[in-house]
């Protein structure tokens, strides 16, 4: 994978964010404050307006602008979290990217999340998708898998960590103040997390 | 939705074009959105920043001015600024002293606050301390959730830090008192109505006529229980006794009793519900050192209050008396 292979993985998750825009404010109104649909869809908006604007020449210079402008335009929580998850995927990409080298990506983008949003497995946060997504693609280039079959099993893994979400209750953020009213709905930024492991399982799953 | 207003979307920028003309002793940087006292960066003292979701008015923009606030960073309604706001508003107040983040304990808030903190860090010598506000008794305090939010103490605190910053004292020492202050002050509030964002044009919650929301925050988060619309001296007894049985106000200086409006509550009825309190805390046995009665941390137009009780000990009440200027709180100027 090479920073255009790269960039395309965060054009389709930016169309993904646009077309699920009413199911991520839907969901957030249901637990939260019914603004992440609008802020990831004018976060990763303005992401692609950047990439346009001044196309990066690797994949960390790629990663730090989406972190950059996440943090700059969408507020919230969910700006600091991917921003900061695509800020430590910056740090930790080489110049260019294999399966095994993706899994690593992507595991510090986890840890990223984790230490900025103090989140644990269970806590109905978005590490509930991105967590098991990573192990399973690290389990799947552990088994010698091909590209493709470890995006998939990781996209697989973060649908199932999101479904996983629905009777929990929230311990973070604004969803934590519903106590036992906030079970029974899946968690938004674990649905927008999913979606950023299908768009990957779509950009980047061509090549064996 | 009635509002007086034009575009939904142009809210937060017709809002601070309007206080930028009706207040020119105030600087606004109408770009990043943060709200500058005219004087700054004031040479050799602490700046104190604060900031939040938009919709609190006055706070956060109506406190800064002499004796409180440096700067505000203005978010989307109920929506936590960006790092590069807060950023933005700490390079304008660094007066050499270090700058004070005053943070209301929300996810969004704390987390923003953190990046900008760490980005100051990253590219300028300015130290930068913060302190979070979690005043609310209405929510658990437990590993289960985000923590307590903060509501009415930060009132207190933004005068309190900042009259210790105007004598000159240390990062260090402003900070301990800000921390002070958000440790001996508890709130809790109620709501008569829902309120309507502007953006979503419906109210953000179905609250019936003969309902109340007790515990609310000021996001028109849900409260504690919904319970039947009862007398001013019912409603300041679901306020005060959980505050009360939360901290042992007695044995200090008295207390700081603030009753606060939602924003759509009528000052008459709140210097009712003042009275009400006033007189279970002296049921209680607990003086009133000073009090603050009025809309100070709303929440848009939801109608209700909310009580916040102060401990005071002799430096509080020196900082709470000391001179301050500002667009909602002025005296002894």
């Amino acid at each position: 994978m090479d920073t255009d292979d790269l960039g395309a993985w965060i054009r389709e998750f930016a169309r993904l964010v646009a077309q699920n825009k009413e199911k991520l404010t839907d969901l957030d109104s249901a637990i939260g404050d019914g603004d992440h649909g609008a802020n990831m869809d004018r976060g990763m908006t303005a992401v692609v307006a950047a990439l346009d604007a001044e196309p990066p020449d690797s994949p960390s210079a790629l990663f730090k602008k989406v972190g950059m402008t996440l943090i700059s335009k969408v507020g919230g929580a969910s700006g600091p979290l991917y921003g900061t998850a695509f800020l430590r995927m910056a740090a930790s990409a080489d110049t260019t990217v294999d399966t095994a080298g993706f899994a690593k990506v992507l595991r510090a983008g986890l840890d990223g999340v984790v230490a900025r949003g103090k989140a644990e497995l269970g806590d109905k946060t978005m590490v509930d998708a991105l967590a098991p997504a990573v192990d399973a693609l690290d389990a799947a280039v552990a088994a010698g898998a091909s590209q493709k079959e470890a995006l998939r099993a990781a996209a697989d893994a973060a649908g199932q960590g999101r479904e996983a979400t629905i009777p929990l209750v929230a311990r973070k953020g604004r969803a934590s103040y519903l106590g036992e009213r906030s079970a029974g709905h899946a968690d938004p930024g674990a649905t927008s997390t999913t979606l950023l492991l299908i768009a990957a399982a779509t950009a980047l799953g061509d090549e064996d | 939705m009635k509002k007086l207003i034009n575009d939904p979307a142009n809210v937060i920028a017709d809002a601070l074009h309007g206080l930028a003309l009706a207040h020119p002793e105030l600087r606004v940087d109408h770009e990043n959105r943060i709200v500058v006292r005219g004087d700054a960066p004031v040479q050799g003292k602490v700046g104190l920043v604060s900031g939040g979701g938009s919709g609190h008015e006055p706070l956060h923009a109506g406190f800064v001015g002499r004796g409180m606030l440096d700067a505000a960073c203005a978010g989307e309604v109920f929506t936590s600024p960006v790092p590069d706001q807060m950023v933005a508003a700490t390079k304008a107040v660094d007066g050499g002293a270090g700058v004070l983040h005053i943070v209301k304990n929300y996810t969004g808030d704390v987390m923003n606050f953190e990046l900008a903190a760490e980005m100051v860090a990253a590219e300028s010598g300015t130290e930068v301390a913060s302190v979070i506000i979690d005043d609310d008794v209405a929510v658990q305090d437990s590993l289960y959730t985000a923590g307590r939010r903060g509501v009415g103490a930060t009132v207190l605190v933004e005068k309190i830090a900042g009259a210790a910053a105007e004598e000159g004292r240390s990062l260090g020492e402003v900070a301990d008192v800000a921390r002070k202050v958000n440790a001996y002050a508890r709130s809790m509030g109620l709501a008569l109505t829902s309120c309507t964002v502007p953006a979503a044009g419906k109210p953000t919650f179905d609250l019936p006529d003969d309902q109340m929301e007790v515990g609310i925050g000021i996001h028109g988060e849900p409260g504690r229980r919904r319970v039947p619309v009862a007398p001013a001296n019912e409603i300041a007894e679901m306020l005060v006794s959980p505050i009360l049985s939360d901290l042992d106000f007695t044995g200090g200086d008295g207390v700081i009793a603030f009753v606060n409006g939602m924003g759509a509550t009528p000052l008459i009825e709140l210097y009712i519900m003042y009275n009400e309190v006033s007189q279970l805390l002296a049921k209680a046995g607990i003086p009133v050192a000073r009090s603050l009665v009025g809309p100070y941390i709303t929440s848009l137009d939801m109608a209700g209050c909310s009580v916040t009780l102060l401990k005071a000990d002799d430096e509080i009440l020196r900082l709470w008396d000391a001179p301050v200027n500002t667009p909602a709180l002025r005296r002894g100027v």
